[in-house]
């Protein structure tokens, strides 16, 4: 059973690496990520916002601009999921040691 | 709760390192529209400045630093300027979260600057907040 489960670590393994040596070079201009247009022919988001970023928010820092700008509700998401998170945690947690209190009175 | 015997040499170290920790965090925090930093990082940092004093002095002298039960209302507060500064940005005529249309005097990218700003400034009080509460938390659930 071991050997079986090498082996196909070492399949999926094998797979990765080939599936990888297919990825376009990091930068490379003709990559279909940082053509103009998408290869469905729309226009590509990331060309967008690399030639506008700086102008239209008066950030040099591309990366801020877009993940508080552009993609601001996304970022509103992730906040609320850590306050959830917060929540569920004071919730969860608090709850136990309370009823171990009222044990300890009653 | 356990018995907790801190060290004089370990609080010094925690104390004198906590502030340039801060330091450093808002840093993070406030130079995020030049350098790579942000909300969440900056957030953690602040967080893990607050949580050292804790792991070396103990809650119950740390308590002094940072009370138990702020950090749950500055996560809430955190989340609510994000989605006032939003909710500002519709009062001002625009849609939800176009900071260009926030009711302040200044140009479009101007105030898109501002705009990342207060909610960067946002994101970094609800991680801090939420991430010292979550500490709490585990500590008081562990406990007894």
């Amino acid at each position: 059973m071991k050997a079986v489960n090498f082996a196909v670590l070492a399949l999926f393994g094998a797979l990765l690496v080939f599936a990888a040596s297919g990825l376009p070079d990091r930068g490379d201009p003709s990559a279909p990520l940082h053509r103009d247009t998408s290869l469905a022919g729309t226009p590509n988001a990331p060309s967008y916002y690399i030639r506008n970023a700086k102008k239209d928010a008066a950030t040099p820092n591309m990366v801020t601009v877009i993940l508080a700008d552009y993609r601001g509700y996304d970022t509103m998401g992730e906040e609320t999921v850590i306050f959830t998170a917060g929540l569920v945690c004071f919730l969860i947690l608090r709850r136990g040691r309370k009823r171990n209190k009222e044990d300890k009175t009653s | 709760m356990r018995e907790f015997d801190s060290d004089d040499i370990v609080i010094l170290v925690s104390r004198t390192l906590s502030p340039f920790i801060m330091l450093f965090a808002l840093y993070v925090v406030f130079h995020g529209h030049y350098s790579p930093g942000g909300g969440f990082q900056g957030g953690t940092m602040l967080a893990a400045a607050v949580m050292l004093i804790r792991l070396a002095a103990g809650s119950e002298l740390a308590r002094l630093q940072f009370p138990q039960e702020l950090g749950t209302p500055l996560g809430a507060a955190g989340v609510f300027i994000y989605f006032g500064t939003g909710l500002a940005a519709m009062l001002g005529g625009g849609r939800f979260l176009d900071y260009a249309f926030l009711p302040l005097a200044g140009t479009a990218p101007a105030l898109r600057s501002l705009g990342i700003l207060l909610v960067e400034v946002g994101v970094g009080l609800a991680v801090l907040g939420i991430l010292i509460a979550i500490f709490d938390d585990l500590l008081e659930g562990s406990g007894e």
